[in-house]
This record gives C-alpha cells, sequence and structure tokens, in this order.
C-alpha cells in the first residue's frame, strides 16, 4: 500500500503565490509553444505538459538554485518550474545558437547547470541512473544538495528505473524520484502496461518510502514533497512520489487522442489545476484576482520577449558539428 | 657532443603484469586526485578486490565512498559514473565483462558519449569504463567478445586497447584525466603476461600509436591480446627474412592515422589483424582509409584478419580456429608481398 504521510508541512502566503507565478509561467510558455509551432514559426516535436503544472512548481518552491534535476523529454515545464531563463529556452527551441546548448539539444535535450537542469533526456527511464550520480557526488562533497529525477509512469517499466531505485536506497543518495503520472505511457493507457495499481508501491521493493499524491493539488505535492528534500537532506535516502495527473494534449502535440475517450479528457480538463488553485488563493486571501491578473501579464512579456529574442538569433554555424564531440575540437 | 648523451638513459624497469600495472594506476591516481573514484560489482575488498583482483587494495586505503561496490545492475552503474562525473569527480566504473555492456548501452552511447555533444558543450563527462573480454579462456558466447566497433561508430567516446602493462599504467593515467569517456579494454592475456615497466611510468597519451618493431616490406596493425599473435607471426616473417614493421594501435578510436598512413606509405603494404568479427570491425575503417589516402602508392590491397562470423565457440579446437592464429598471418602476409 502507499504510505501516508503525517505531520504535513504546509506552504506560507508566499510560497502559494510562488508556485502559482510557476504554474501560470509553465502554462502561458506552453501555450505559446503550441501557438508557435501550429503557426508554422517553430518545426519541432513537442511534448505538452499542459495539465501537469502543478508537480514541478510545489516541489521547486523547496529547491535551491543547486540542487538539481534530471528530466524528460516531456520536461520544459520541469524547468520552467526551477527558474530557467527564458531567452536561451527560447533559443534552443528554436535550434538557435543562442540557445542552452548552442541549438544543439532542441527541445527534448536541454541543458542549464546554473538552474540546476542538469539533464534532460529523450529516452524513457534514463533520468534516474544519472540522478543517482548527482546524488553520490553531493554525498561525497558533504553538501545538502540533492537531485530530482523526473519521469513518467510508462518508465516504471524501464529496467534503468528498478536498478535505479534499489542502488538510491542501498546508498542512501539524497535522490526524490518524482513519477508524473498522467495515466499514459505514450498511447498506452496505464493498466495496459504496468502491473501494480499505484507506481509508490513500488518503492516497497526497494525499502524507500513511497507516496501517491494528488498532482494537481499543489498543498498535497508541496507536503510531500517537502517530507522527501528534509529526508533527503538529512541523508536518510531516496523516496519515490507519485502524483497522479492528467495530459490534456495527448502524448506528442499533434496527435489524435484516439487512445483515451471524450469524456474523460473533458472530465479532467473540468479539473484543471491552474483554476482552480487561482480560485483558492483568492478565496484565501493570498492575492487578489487583480493581483494574479497582473501577474500573468507580467509573464506573458517576459514569454513574448523571449519568443521574439530567439526569432532574431542566428542559427549554429556548421563549425559546431565538429565541436563539442570531445573537448578537443576535431580537426576538419 | 659526447656519444654518451645520444644514447636513452637507462630506464629503471619492474616486472609486472597488466592487471598490477592497472591496479598501480589506480592507486596512483586515486592518491594524486581525490576526485577519482571507482565502482563496479565486487570491486571493494569486502567482496574480492575485483573478479581478478585489479581494484585489490583500493577501497581498504581510500575507504568504500570512494571504491564502491555495486549491486549487479550496469545501467545503474554506468548511470551513476555519468552523474558523478557531471558532478566533478572522475570514476572508473567497472563493467566485468564486455560482453555485459550491452546491458548498458543506452547510459554509455545515448548519455556518456552525447552529453557534451547535446549540452553544447557544457556538460563534461570525465569517466573511464573499464572492461574485460577475449577468446582463448573457454567462456564462449557470452563471455568472450570484441565489440569496440560498437563503441568507435558512436561519436563522443574514446576506445582504447591496450597490450603492455606499461602501455596499461601510462594509458590509464592518461584516460582518468581526460575529459571525455573512455572505455579501456582488458583483453585476456593483456593481465596475466608480466613485462617491464619502466618504475616511473608517466601518462602515455590517448590516440598515439606505438611502433613496436621497425620494418620496410610490410605494416603489420593490430592492438590487445591479438598482439601476442602478431609478435609471433613476427618472429616468424623475421626469420623467413621478411622485414615487418609492426604497430600496435593501442586506441583504437580516434586511432592514429599518421602514424599508420606514414607506415604503409613506407612499407606499401599493410595488414591489419584484430580479434573483433572482421566484418564491419575497425579493420575496414583502416583498411578503407589506408586505401583512400594511399592509392597508387600501395603495392598490395590491404589485408584485413579478424573473427569469422559466428559467436565465441566453447571447445578449445573451434576456439583455436575461430581466433587469427599466427600461421594465418604469416600466410596473409607472405600472399600480400607475393602480389608485388
Amino acid at each position: 500500500m502507499s504510505q501516508t504521510l503525517e505531520n504535513r508541512a504546509k506552504p506560507d502566503a508566499k510560497t502559494q503565490l510562488d508556485i502559482y507565478r510557476r504554474m501560470i509561467r509553465i502554462e502561458r510558455n506552453d501555450d505559446a509553444t503550441r501557438t508557435q509551432i501550429r503557426r508554422g514559426r517553430i518545426t519541432a516535436p513537442y511534448y505538452s505538459a499542459r495539465g501537469q503544472e502543478c508537480i514541478p512548481s510545489a516541489i521547486s518552491v523547496l529547491l535551491n538554485d543547486d540542487d538539481k534535476i534530471c528530466t524528460i523529454y516531456r520536461g520544459i515545464h520541469d524547468m520552467v518550474a526551477k527558474d530557467m531563463p527564458l531567452r536561451p529556452l527560447w533559443a534552443e527551441i528554436c535550434g538557435r545558437v543562442d540557445g542552452t546548448c548552442k541549438g544543439k539539444g532542441g527541445p527534448m535535450h536541454l541543458t542549464h547547470p546554473e538552474t540546476g537542469v542538469m539533464v534532460t533526456t529523450g529516452i524513457v527511464g534514463s533520468s534516474m541512473p544519472i540522478a543517482n550520480g548527482f546524488g553520490w557526488a553531493a554525498l561525497l562533497d558533504g553538501t545538502k544538495q540533492v537531485t530530482v529525477a523526473y519521469f513518467g509512469d510508462g518508465a516504471s517499466n524501464i529496467g534503468a528505473f528498478h536498478e535505479a531505485l534499489n542502488l538510491a536506497s542501498v546508498w542512501k543518495l539524497p535522490v526524490i524520484f518524482v513519477c508524473q503520472n498522467n495515466g499514459f505511457a505514450e498511447h498506452t493507457r496505464y493498466e495496459n502496461g504496468t502491473s501494480v495499481d499505484l507506481i509508490s508501491k513500488r518503492a516497497i521493493g526497494y525499502g524507500m518510502p513511497g507516496y501517491t499524491v494528488d498532482g494537481n493539488d499543489p498543498v498535497d505535492v508541496y507536503a510531500h514533497a517537502h517530507a522527501a528534500i528534509e529526508r533527503a537532506r538529512a541523508g536518510e535516502g531516496p523516496t519515490l512520489l507519485e502524483c497522479k495527473t492528467f495530459r490534456f494534449m495527448g502524448h506528442v502535440f499533434g496527435d489524435a487522442d484516439g487512445y483515451m475517450t471524450k469524456e474523460e479528457k473533458a472530465e479532467a480538463i473540468a479539473r484543471d489545476p491552474l483554476p482552480i488553485y487561482r480560485q483558492k488563493l483568492i478565496d484565501d486571501g493570498v492575492a487578489t484576482a487583480e493581483e494574479l491578473d497582473a501577474l500573468t501579464a507580467k509573464i506573458e512579456a517576459e514569454v513574448n520577449d523571449a519568443i521574439e529574442f530567439a526569432m532574431a538569433c542566428e542559427y549554429p554555424s556548421d563549425d559546431e558539428l565538429r565541436r563539442d564531440v570531445f573537448a578537443e575540437e576535431i580537426p576538419a | 657532443m659526447s656519444t654518451e648523451t645520444l644514447e636513452a638513459p637507462a630506464v629503471e624497469t619492474v616486472k609486472m603484469n597488466g592487471l598490477q600495472a592497472i591496479n598501480a594506476a589506480l592507486m596512483e591516481a586515486m592518491e594524486a586526485d581525490p576526485k577519482v573514484l571507482v565502482l563496479g560489482e565486487d570491486i571493494a575488498d569486502n567482496e574480492g578486490g575485483g573478479v581478478v583482483g585489479v581494484t585489490r587494495g583500493l577501497s581498504t586505503k581510500f575507504g568504500t565512498m570512494r571504491v564502491r561496490s555495486t549491486p549487479i545492475s550496469e545501467q545503474a552503474i554506468i548511470g551513476a559514473a555519468i552523474g558523478a562525473a557531471m558532478g566533478g569527480y572522475k570514476p572508473v566504473a567497472e563493467i566485468m565483462l564486455m560482453n555485459f555492456t550491452t546491458v548498458a548501452m543506452d547510459m554509455i552511447v545515448n548519455h556518456a558519449a552525447k552529453l557534451r555533444f547535446m549540452s553544447g558543450g557544457q556538460s563534461q563527462v570525465p569517466m573511464v569504463i573499464r572492461t574485460l573480454t577475449g577468446a582463448g579462456n573457454q567462456t564462449a558466447g557470452q563471455h568472450a567478445d570484441f565489440y569496440e566497433a560498437w563503441f568507435c561508430h558512436t561519436a563522443g567516446i574514446k576506445v582504447v586497447i591496450p597490450w603492455t602493462p606499461a602501455d596499461f599504467k601510462g594509458l590509464y593515467l592518461s584516460a582518468i584525466q581526460d575529459p571525455d569517456p573512455v572505455i579501456i579494454v582488458e583483453s585476456g592475456k593483456t593481465l596475466f603476461v608480466p613485462m617491464d615497466v619502466p618504475v616511473n611510468q608517466g601518462p602515455i597519451p590517448l590516440g598515439k600509436a606505438n611502433v613496436v618493431a621497425p620494418g620496410s616490406d610490410i605494416t603489420i596493425v593490430s592492438y590487445g591480446q591479438m598482439m601476442f599473435t602478431v609478435m609471433q607471426a613476427y618472429e616468424e616473417l623475421t626469420k623467413a627474412g621478411v622485414s615487418v614493421e609492426v604497430i600496435d594501435l593501442r586506441t583504437i578510436s580516434p586511432w592514429d592515422k599518421e602514424t599508420v598512413l606514414a607506415s604503409a606509405e613506407k612499407t606499401g603494404r599493410l595488414l591489419v589483424v584484430h580479434e573483433a568479427g572482421r566484418n564491419f570491425g575497425p579493420g575496414a575503417e583502416i583498411a578503407a582509409t589506408v586505401q583512400e589516402t594511399l592509392f597508387g602508392k600501395l603495392k598490395a590491397p590491404v589485408g584485413r584478419l579478424g573473427a569469422p562470423y559466428c559467436s565465441v565457440p566453447f571447445a578449445k579446437k573451434l576456439e583455436d580456429a575461430f581466433l587469427v592464429q599466427p600461421p594465418e598471418i604469416v600466410a596473409e602476409a607472405q600472399r600480400l608481398i607475393a602480389m608485388s
């Protein structure tokens, strides 16, 4: 059975607003990306995380700049939540030389160490073994740094998941394994590909705490992430956090959604975490509608600035093919 | 100028085998640099110090935080090495046998080899993968293959296959300090045959071949434990009056084109010998490069000897037939010489 958490930490008003800021930043950025793809200004495979905004937002407020994340192809929301600057992010999505990776990684392989975005991988399940290495380095360095490995529900069926959780537990690594369970592994329904009803149950087999939380509830995600991060910083080892959510835009942007019913999609969208959280903040007196609107406007301006910056950037020169294969440039 | 100054100073040497040389290199590197780490299955002293004892004594000296035995989890081993390398350390990860690198192929080729490029140079993955292989010990199909061609074909990872204990020491010292991922293959006999190693053997640069013997009729290029076989053939050819230039490639990727091309141009004939399969093997790349560059200057087509298109067999008789033997090298060299 999935474990239950006692002594739940609660985000204060400032933190609640910060979670909301990150969620809106993700949503506005995602919306803009889809718009630019539709308009033909960007050609790229895009894996929208619309609907999953709450998870990395409620976790990132607990992370420092030097805490690390290893994420996946559907992970731009994780980077935006970690406050990666949008200009280099957009330049990378557009394949420009001013991108985080000089246009050589693209939307599935962003890296930005300054904000702790260490690895973004297009291979399902592979964020976790590498996160362990950062955890080992943190133990050797004697810092309290933690590493968050983000992955989807499909990744929990990959061998790397099992190897990584076992090793992290044996070595007591400061790693938090965060499964963003959106109910589908590519086009395959959760129950057709996964042997347990809750992924958090798999933690039992690896001797670590495992929690299933409402991935659309910032307070629930925050409380469990808080416990996991505290545990990691205290040297007590890893935690598996399963955050249940839904992806509104299918697997890859533009896919036909034929594998889900209209009803379940409509029902999920009706539980869109953004308007619900916004209303809660207003009801609780954390912020006024006007203040939240002003925040959205500010973020929209930031996104628009990033898009125009990226579009004005140069493409990388062909010389880049010979660079960064090794530290030393390879001869022409 | 007196003649004394022209002579190389007498180098003090000590006899040791490959595994002692690697152990010495690891010991020295870990002593000199606290960032050097070692991980792998059974490698700490509690677990026996490695399956053939290469890492013996390291955990006792440096502790089990720096010398970590792992579960049998090849993806987890390489993943942890990648993360630690990106986190500022220099991990040396052991994958017990080269056949088991297949279990960690995603981590090696999609991540270790590519992270520098895909990150536009932000990520450094300064790690070494140690692995052991080689036919000749009747371990059959899943414990003895040479897969260097796979790794050579993947941009971003260096591939080193030493022969002598001195080279093991020197190449390890370089690989550990190299800013990029390096896979070092320890092949069968190379670990167990004692040879002279300079007492103060320092780093040997990666990517540089070693001209083991000078000659003028034909160049033979090889590496790893196949060098023992090549040297037997060399002696027979020498007795038969053939002047053979022998090159130990040492680093398979990036390989030392300059040295090989200069030698092939000089002798006009080249034979590449390796234990890996002949089909699509490293010899194909070397042969193609030499022929593209030296067409018209060669006296014969470039020859290639490698394993037949089958798995490593168990029966001793079949295993002997699988491995390139000295008489085949002698015959092929003589055939190439007879062509002109």
